[in-house]
């Protein structure tokens, strides 16, 4: 809502300046988009007056002026045709700024001769176009003062701060001047002078009629329904002022007949609309047939349905009701009857209805906001007058259909809540007193009882009382309190899920992976390659067709980071990212999954360190974030059965049961191509959810109790079919004789000349740890049958000779 | 000269000159090897006189000891330059690189979160969750937001498309579901943080689809907005690190608070491009906030009567791009590499209200 400040105080008594007003403005609620104060830019500028004008010494076409500021007389130099002895200027001095060229002026010298200043023309401030002169301000321009009264007072510039607020959408009640003044008045800011309207008497009575036809389940859509006829009008331009007004505000003035209505409704917050009385019957407001068309104002055919409310005749709608009126019964230069439309309609239907229609108009924007049914009928008769006043004619009587809605139900209101939901301590008179100040009447019994006034329809509890009152009284005197601290020390307030999130985190970032947060939603088809895609995770209404599913795993936002990185030229990443996966459209259905990606090929480096990015990179990355979280190693063998989008033979997957935790792998080459990316790439995927618990209780660890006895490492090489797997080599060394083999490490795969096709050589170097005593030559022999006997058992390993 | 000293300085000079350890050693055998000239001096001994041997023996001992010393010193010296002259033929040239390491980096987003959270948790706040995809009535029915509110509509809210029991779903429009579930399953006091993803139907340079929001719910006895100013302003000195601030009150509107408040804090913006808070002549909007409405609190099992509560929210994402100097909230979510090294953390900077949260 825009007003100017002149039009504010047809309102609101006040000596305050346009900045006290808008910090008062955003103190109760009202918060000010911006000011714009045309004389603010001019501030530095005075009036001057020259005293004398001779010609320049060395110059022909200047002038050598002494010119008054006021106090000081100045040296200028001047070439403007205009510039004689006696007339006021608008002076600029030494520093001044000046609006055309943004830089300060300078002391200087022109042809010899020292200039310590300038006299503006209308181009150099800004204000025209004119540059065939400097200013020439009215004869009683007062020397010395800022020029912005004088320079208005020569119609060269509009004086006036334009005040823009937006008004939150439980405030329908300060969408006019006459609101926003109400509002200041209360908070102190001046006195509210708003003129009571008085009613014009009618001379005729009103040859149409009005009809309120609803269902019952509709009764609420239109409650009052008034109006009037004028009869012999001659519709023009509106008054001068009116059109200056409206175009300061950024209104379009169209004529008389509309700009009454308009005005109405920008000062009084009271919308209306004038027909053409020749282009319509009798009135009606209802409820739209489905698919009943109404062509608007603003030359768009809306077809509207049932749960619209239209004004019509017998015949037709004729406009979409408290959104815009028709085109067809508007009121235009050769209207010559006219009937005013003031009604009450129900916000929610209007918003409806408005959004629907997608059309956003002053009269949607104040009545889905709530307007008081009260100015009903003031807001008629003021239009009937302004009509009259700039158009002529006369008036009838008003016909009303329907009843003002009875006034709002009290609240019961103890203002010991102001102090226990506000925190300020506000004293009853004055709690009393701001109440009143807005309108409310307030009955003192103990509790007070708070009727709220016919404009607010935002108040329907104590609670709402108190931010009236607070609003009011200053939400700087809100003194702070501290809230109660728990004795003792501080707790850790993260849950399980938070910290495995955050060790994950800080894991894989400090294994090199760089941290990316993607939208949880892409491309269908993306989702698609990753067992996603479905039905049941689209969205409705997405806002791009690319951005159309939720991801089922941030795997493929970090391929398509990948990808938009590889095109900027940089294909060597270690990516990762923990985030949600939706496993359907549910909100149950979703879970943590920390996923990481690195691509590239071997580095080009002088230490040949780096390889290709490869599955055991990534099986690396994995076991260490898992460490990370649970705090212990990843004991869970790896199996394979990782899903299409991995490499089928490159990839694994860590499942506890049937639980799967962890996946990884190789990225499937056709997912890669999906993606463009040429390099290639390993990822991870984490399922932070699905760790279980740590299996330790309390927090002391058993007793370190290292042998001491000499440990004896023993290396064995077994060769055995290809397809065998080297876990499972470990896995029945370790079964050979528990007690006493501390680790295995696998050091050597070997597929080659001395070793039959087909099969492989895999090398592992066992430790034994005697616990007990010194082991023997005999024992130790005995230990490495077993465990030979056990592999060979379970993977039909031989020896390698 | 007697025939030792004669002997020793001989020896000596032979130790001198040794040129390496095996011509010391072909020294050391000569002299003191079993047939070597001391051993053989050392025999005469038991041939002589006791009275002799008194002589002789010092002197004897006194060339073994001296001559003994002397290798030990000259292998020492011999064993330094050859190290000497190994480590000089093993010199590398240390201007190269060492081999390449990635240096990983954590989100913006990610340690904000951790410092917001340390704040909160020092003021007794528990963090809590809930899901990105939210029952309707959890993001807006139970918050007060009626049906006909145009933030439920398409425009605004992602709708996820209708499930095979013919429920729909939102995205969540802000993190209050995650309050609306702690009231729901918890009982007062409650004092909670809510982090995490939300969505709009939005995007420009300071909207993006998808934005990070903390939310803020102190349920209790007694709570009114004296206690909603203390949070947000010891909220702000901590997490922007200086010692005092100027916070302004506007009052505003939410459907779930009442009465509702918007804060601004005292900022500096006259450097175009920076900002510095505590002085200056603008106001930089933190977020919104109020004292839970009456309504919601019924509608999530609060008894109203005996409890009141203040909830804040503000964009994670807007925090950090203060805090840090970030201009534009898409690009935190693109997964640029050059950006994530020049806006992201290190591994081991972990933010904590005892080690500071930043560096």
């Amino acid at each position: 809502m825009k007003f100017t400040l002149s039009w504010l105080k047809e309102h609101l008594d006040t000596d305050a300046s346009a900045q006290q007003i808008a910090d008062k403005l955003n103190s109760i609620g009202l918060e000010v988009e911006s000011i714009s104060d045309p004389g603010a830019a001019l501030k530095d500028f005075v009036v001057g007056e020259v005293i004398t004008a001779e010609k320049h010494p060395n110059a022909d076409k200047l002038r050598l002026c002494t010119v008054s500021a006021g106090g000081e007389n100045l040296q200028i130099v001047c070439g403007a045709p205009n510039a004689r002895a006696g007339i006021k200027v608008v002076l600029a001095r030494p520093g001044t700024v000046i609006p055309a060229s943004g830089e300060a002026l300078k002391i200087g010298s022109i042809r010899g001769v020292e200039s310590r200043g300038m006299m503006c023309s209308a181009r150099e401030l800004l204000l025209g176009e004119d540059h065939d002169g400097i200013i020439e301000l009215k004869a009683d321009a007062k020397v010395g003062e800022a020029v912005a009264a004088a320079l208005a007072d020569a119609g060269l510039l509009t004086n006036d701060p334009v005040i823009e607020v937006s008004i939150t959408p439980n405030r329908g009640d300060a969408a006019s001047v006459w609101g926003v003044a109400r509002d200041l008045a209360a908070a102190g800011l001046g006195k509210l002078k708003t003129e009571k309207v008085m009613p014009v008497q009618g001379k005729f009575p009103s040859p149409k009629t009005i009809t309120l036809d609803f269902a019952p389940e509709n009764k609420n859509a239109c409650p009052v329904f008034a109006g009037r006829l004028i009869r012999g009008v001659k519709n023009g331009p509106a008054p001068k002022w009116l059109q200056d007004r409206f175009k300061a505000v950024g209104l379009k003035s169209i004529s008389a007949l509309v700009d009454a209505t308009n005005f109405v409704s920008q000062d009084r917050g009271r919308p209306l609309h004038v027909f053409d009385a020749d282009k319509i019957g009798n009135l009606r407001a209802r409820m739209a047939r489905d698919g009943e068309q109404v062509l608007a104002l603003d030359d768009v055919a809306y077809t509207l349905d049932a749960n619209t409310i239209v004004i019509a005749d017998e015949n037709r709608a004729l406009g979409i009701a408290g959104i815009m009126g028709g085109k067809e019964s508007g009121s235009y230069d050769e209207t010559v009857n006219v009937f005013i439309e003031s009604a009450y309609f129900d916000p929610a239907a209007v918003a409806r209805a408005g959004r629907k229609q997608g059309i956003l108009s002053d009269a949607r924007y104040r009545f889905e906001r709530g307007v008081d049914p009260q100015q009903v009928l003031p807001g008629l008769e003021m239009a009937t007058r302004l009509i009259l006043e700039w158009c002529g004619g006369e008036a009838s009587d008003v016909v009303i259909a329907g009843q003002l809605p009875p006034p709002h139900a009290p609240i019961a209101f103890d203002p010991i809540v102001v102090e226990q939901l506000g925190g300020i301590v506000i004293p009853r008179g004055e709690i009393i007193r701001i109440l009143q100040s807005l309108g409310f009447v307030v009955e003192d019994h103990g509790v007070l009882q708070v009727v709220p006034p016919s404009w607010r329809h935002d108040i329907d509890g104590p609670a709402d009382l108190v931010e009236e009152v607070v609003r009011i009284f200053g939400l700087a005197s809100v003194r702070s309190a501290a809230l109660p601290r728990d004795p003792g020390v501080m707790r850790s307030v993260l849950t399980k899920a938070q910290r495995r999130a955050k060790s994950a985190r800080r894991a894989l970032a400090g294994r090199g992976f760089q941290e990316c947060v993607s939208f949880s939603f892409l491309d269908r088809k993306q989702a698609a390659l990753f067992g996603g895609g479905d039905e049941a995770r689209q969205l409705s209404n997405p806002i791009a067709s690319d951005l159309d599913a939720l991801r089922p795993t941030p795997l493929p936002s970090l391929l398509a980071a990948a990808q938009r990185n590889a095109a900027r030229g940089f294909s060597n990443l270690s990516l990762f990212e923990i985030g949600p996966g939706f496993l359907s459209g549910m909100p149950e259905a979703q879970t943590t999954i920390a996923a990481g990606l690195r691509t590239g090929h071997a580095l080009r480096d002088w230490s040949k360190s780096t390889h290709d990015a490869d599955a055991f990179d990534v099986k690396a990355d994995m076991l260490a974030a898992l460490e990370a979280v649970t705090g212990a190693p990843m004991l869970a063998p790896v199996s394979r059965g990782a899903p299409a989008w991995y490499h089928p033979g490159r990839s694994g997957v860590i499942a506890l049961g049937k639980t799967v935790i962890a996946r990884f792998g190789e990225l499937h080459p056709k997912v890669l191509a999906a993606f463009d990316l040429k390099v290639p790439a390993a990822a991870f995927e984490i399922f932070l959810d699905a760790l279980p618990e740590a299996k330790q209780k309390g927090k002391a660890r058993p007793l370190f109790a290292p042998s001491p006895y000499q440990a004896i490492e023993r290396d064995f090489a077994f060769v055995v079919k290809r397809e065998v797997a080297a876990g499972d080599i470990v896995k029945a060394v370790k079964l050979a004789e528990r007690s006493l083999i501390e680790s295995v490490a696998i050091f050597d795969v070997y597929e080659g000349k001395g070793v039959p096709e087909g099969h492989k050589s895999v090398a592992v170097a066992v430790r034994i740890q005697p616990r007990e005593k010194t082991l023997a030559d005999a024992e130790i022999e005995a230990v490495a049958a077993a465990i030979v006997a056990q592999v060979s058992k379970a993977t039909g390993a031989t020896l390698r000779s | 000269m007697s025939d030792v000293a004669a002997l020793q300085s001989d020896l000596l000079a032979q130790i001198a000159g040794a040129a390496d350890e095996a011509a010391l050693e072909v020294v050391r055998v000569a002299a003191l090897g079993k047939k070597g000239s001391i051993s053989e001096l050392m025999k005469t001994l038991g041939a002589l006189s006791p009275e002799e041997r008194k002589v002789q023996g010092p002197l004897l001992n006194g060339l073994r000891d001296a001559v003994t010393e002397a290798i030990a010193a000259r292998k020492a010296a011999l064993g330094e330059a050859a190290l000497e002259q190994r480590l000089a033929g093993e010199t590398l040239d240390i201007t190269l690189p060492p081999r390449p390491e990635n240096s990983g980096t954590v989100h913006p987003i990610s340690q904000v979160l951790e410092e917001v959270t340390a704040i909160f948790a020092g003021m007794g706040f528990s963090v809590a969750e809930g899901p990105d995809v939210e029952h309707d009535d959890y993001n807006f029915t139970r918050l007060n937001i009626p049906p006909d509110h145009p933030a439920r509509q398409m425009q605004d809210t992602f709708y996820v498309a209708p499930q095979a029991d013919g429920s729909s779903h939102v995205l969540r429009t802000h993190t209050s579901p995650v309050q609306v579930r702690t009231m729901l399953n918890g009982k007062p006091p409650i004092r909670i943080i809510s982090p995490g993803r939300t969505y709009r139907v939005d995007s420009d340079a300071t909207h993006s689809p998808m934005f990070h929001q903390v939310e803020a719910l102190v349920i209790d006895e007694g709570i009114h907005l004296g206690h909603l100013k203390w949070t947000i302003e010891e909220f702000c000195k901590a997490f922007f690190e200086i010692d005092s601030i100027e916070l302004r009150a506007r009052p505003s509107f939410f459907p779930f608070t009442e009465p509702s408040l918007e804060w601004d804090m005292r900022c500096d913006r006259s450097v175009p491009g920076k900002i510095t808070f505590g002085s200056g002549q603008d106001w930089l909007e933190l977020g919104g906030s109020g004292m839970v409405h009456r309504k919601v609190l019924e509608n999530c099992g609060i008894d109203a009567k005996r409890y009141s509560g203040f909830a804040l929210g503000f964009g994670l994402d807007r925090m950090a791009m203060l805090k840090y100097g970030i201009a534009d909230i898409r690009s935190f979510f693109e997964g640029d590499v050059r950006w994530l090294k020049h806006y992201g953390f290190a591994a081991l900077v972990i933010p904590s209200l005892e080690g500071g949260l930043s560096k």
